[in-house]
């Protein structure tokens, strides 16, 4: 759990995020490794604006202050593709002119290489999130469930520092959610990835188990 | 870093062939061309075009043909979109007249004249048996003195035009929540759409009705194959003069310019008082709460025009294509005699070279134009906002200066540097004019993609470059393609460019189809107007088979 004294995790240090002059998002937490800072409030409340600064694409219509660190390092001073934030949004947006495989290929790092080595990497992590066997599909033919699967397959097997999740789990349904929250967290916390969940579900924060913030109330 | 360049490119060749082509146009109006002696500022040339016999009466046909061009198609659109917008009747029409908007002006127009000539294929279809004809009547209908006929092959082309400009513009506007709102107020359904909804959409189509009446007031290639002769539209007797052998006649055709120059602003500026006479016309029934649900009429009398005005076109190429193929065909006879593919033959081997820099000329403006076309947008994703009004204003600006006027300086440049007749130098024309559609058609679709996929692509760890190349470049297939295949179809229906620049040197399947018009051998013009008609279609088939075959593993990315 967060204990406040590690050096490690994802640090949001004085994060301020203004618009037209007006604060909505001011910040500082420390997310261990594992661990689920869970942001909470309405809609429109910034909630988002906060996983877009720390991803790196903030609308220029903001004004932010701040940094945010990996371990050792501010990624608030690196372009967004060297973040490597994994990011899950509310849909999966699997890249419809790939197959499923072609989707987990895309986002393995490039020094996994070889054709086979890179085939073998994509499919364990299919058969991590259930889904072995499917590499060859369509993602336009799986269900609902299955494609987020596939995408937080994806979003794993790029190997990111941390992950941001956008109200991840609110376009399923309630089984499904269920399901897709432990997987989520469990894989996670396997992986050692601080986590940044923004939702306005109570069950979702109440699942991540880890600090809650309260922002735009 | 590459996308900076696509806003320079784009306005440079908006504004410069414009701007220089008008400065072009405008000195030797007032006597200026040392190239061929005209040193001193005179008021020569203007005082002998104002000597030209009828000159007033072609200056205000060309006025007239504008104003009353765009007037019809804008009320017939605007009627049928307001009664039939969200039914299936609708739908059904739009699907109809869209792929209308991909026939050149001059093949819609000799389809007109195919059909209703007095030898045409309406008359056939009824007589002798109804009229009793056995030898085309004596009727002046092609080239009538009043130019209606020209007006009409006019309207039927700008019609799917600013049907498809409302319709892009229409879902911004909330139709289905506006329409049931007002009709719970007890207005009339057209009565309803004027008052509620038109003037929301009528802003978004403005500079494209100013497009049409510019387009009208100097078209030439409409106006050669159906317009009045006695005396033609301005913009004819131009051309005339500057493709005079005679040098001399650049002066005259430079001062007419100028007068095209301002009779296309006339029009534009009686236009605006139009749009205020009406807006206060629209205010004081909309404040009177004239309800008008007695509409039915009006209803059906806009989906008729709207239908009349699509089938014309598509009997018309019917008939284009019969002549193609047409042995002997006396007249009455509904259909010819005898089928052959002679004609073809005979005429092949001079299709050949206009074919191929048809095609080339339109290959290579369109693949620039598009490419310049993405290059702006993405430009407009890393500046995060789409350009200003300005900017768009820009866009237009080679569709709303009369072509006529800036080309004929242009040509004269052309001339001076020494690359008139080129390929780079029709090529450069023909740009001037793709570019604009390029970019419109291709804004909304770029516009529509989900910034998500790109930020997703970033988290796992893709630069900017790889992600253009391998998302958005693919997910984005279909609009481009559809775009190359609208960029073809513009630059294939460019007539007045092609004469021009190319200087009767260079000729393209549209070029010699309108030469053909005064021979008046069916059999050729059919062979010609059929192969303009097909190049277009052909290219729609190839930016809609590709896609589907490239993906055709994957469900989403077809539709």
């Amino acid at each position: 759990m967060n204990t406040g004294l590690t050096e490690t995790g994802l640090f949001l240090d004085r994060v301020t995020i203004a618009l037209d002059g007006r604060e909505i998002v001011a910040l500082t937490r420390r997310v261990a490794p594992g661990a689920v800072l869970t942001v909470m409030g309405p809609s429109g409340a910034g909630k988002s604006t906060l996983l877009a600064y720390v991803g790196g694409f903030l609308d220029p219509v903001f004004e932010a202050g701040g940094r945010a660190y990996v371990d050792d390092l501010e990624i608030t001073a690196l372009k967004p593709e060297d973040r490597h934030m994994g990011i899950l949004f509310q849909d999966p947006l699997l890249f419809p002119h790939m197959s499923v495989g072609g989707n987990l290929l895309f986002a393995l790092p490039q020094d996994v290489r070889g054709r086979e080595a890179r085939r073998a990497r994509m499919c364990h992590a299919l058969a991590g999130v259930g889904l072995a066997g499917l590499e060859d599909r369509d993602p336009a033919t799986l269900s609902g469930g299955q494609k987020a699967r596939v995408a937080l397959a994806r979003v794993l097997a790029a190997a990111p520092r941390a992950l941001l999740l956008d109200e991840p789990f609110s376009k399923l349904d309630a089984a499904l959610r269920q399901q897709m929250r432990e997987l989520v967290f469990a894989k996670a916390r396997e992986s050692g990835l601080p986590v940044l969940l923004v939702t306005h579900d109570e069950a979702d924060a109440k699942a991540a188990g880890g600090d809650i913030v309260k922002i735009g109330e | 870093m590459l996308s900076r360049l696509g806003p320079v490119f784009a306005i440079g060749l908006l504004t410069a062939p414009v701007a220089f082509g008008l400065a072009g146009t405008v000195l030797p109006a007032f006597g200026f061309l040392p190239a061929l002696g005209g040193m001193r500022f005179s008021l020569a040339p203007l005082a002998a075009l104002f000597a030209e016999p009828a000159i007033a009466a072609s200056a205000l046909m060309s006025l007239l043909t504008g104003l009353s061009t765009a007037l019809v198609s804008l009320i017939a659109v605007m009627l049928f979109t307001a009664a039939w917008s969200g039914t299936r009747a609708f739908a059904r029409v739009q699907h109809l007249i869209s792929p209308l908007l991909s026939v050149p002006h001059a093949a819609a127009a000799f389809a007109l004249a195919f059909l209703i000539a007095p030898s045409g294929l309406l008359i056939r279809m009824v007589s002798p048996e109804l009229t009793g004809w056995h030898r085309p009547p004596d009727l002046l209908i092609v080239h009538d003195p009043m130019g209606l006929t020209m007006m009409a092959g006019l309207i039927v082309k700008e019609i799917p035009f600013l049907l498809l400009m409302t319709l892009a513009a229409l879902p911004q506007v909330k139709p289905a929540r506006t329409r049931t709102l007002i009709a719970a107020m007890g207005y009339g359904r057209i009565a309803g759409f004027v008052f509620g909804l038109w003037p929301q959409i009528y802003p978004q189509i403005r500079l494209p009705v100013f497009a049409v009446i510019a387009f009208a007031t100097s078209v030439v290639d409409v106006a050669a194959i159906l317009g009045p002769t006695t005396p033609p539209p301005l913009a004819v007797r131009l051309v005339g003069w500057m493709n005079d052998p005679d040098l001399s006649m650049r002066f005259l055709a430079s001062a007419g310019a100028l007068l095209q120059l301002a009779v296309t602003a006339l029009a534009i500026g009686l236009w605006i008082g139009l749009e205020k006479l009406a807006a206060r016309l629209r205010d004081r029934c909309a404040g009177a709460g004239l309800r008008l649900r007695a509409d039915a009429p009006v209803r059906w009398a806009a989906l008729a025009v709207m239908l009349l005005s699509a089938l014309a076109i598509f009997a018309g190429l019917a008939a284009l294509a019969l002549w193609s193929v047409a042995g002997l065909w006396q007249f009455p006879d509904a259909l010819p005699a005898s089928f052959e593919l002679r004609n073809w033959l005979r005429v092949l081997p001079h299709l050949l070279e206009p074919l191929r820099t048809t095609l080339i000329v339109a290959l290579v403006s369109t693949a620039i134009a598009t490419l310049i076309a993405i290059l702006c947008l993405a430009r407009e994703d890393e500046m995060g906002h789409p350009p200003g009004r300005g900017a768009l204003a820009l866009i237009y600006l080679p569709l709303i200066v009369p072509q006529v006027a800036f080309l004929f300086g242009l040509q004269l440049l052309f001339i001076l540097i020494g690359s008139a007749a080129t390929l780079t130098a029709l090529i450069l024309a023909h740009l001037v004019f793709v570019l604009p559609y390029a970019y419109l058609c291709l804004k909304d679709p770029w516009r529509a993609f989900d910034k998500r996929y790109d930020q997703l692509a970033a988290g796992l760890g893709k630069p900017a470059w790889r992600r253009f190349l391998s998302i958005r470049l693919p997910m984005m297939t279909r609009p481009i393609l559809t775009v190359v295949a609208i960029g073809f179809s513009v630059s294939i229906g460019l007539y007045l460019p092609t004469v021009l620049i190319g200087a009767g040197r260079l000729t393209t399947i549209t070029s010699e189809a309108v030469a053909l018009a005064s021979g008046g051998n069916r059999r050729v013009i059919g062979i010609y107007a059929f192969l303009q008609m097909m190049l277009p279609i052909i290219g729609f088939a190839v930016a809609t088979l590709v896609p589907a075959l490239i993906f055709r593993r994957f469900r989403d990315m077809q539709v």
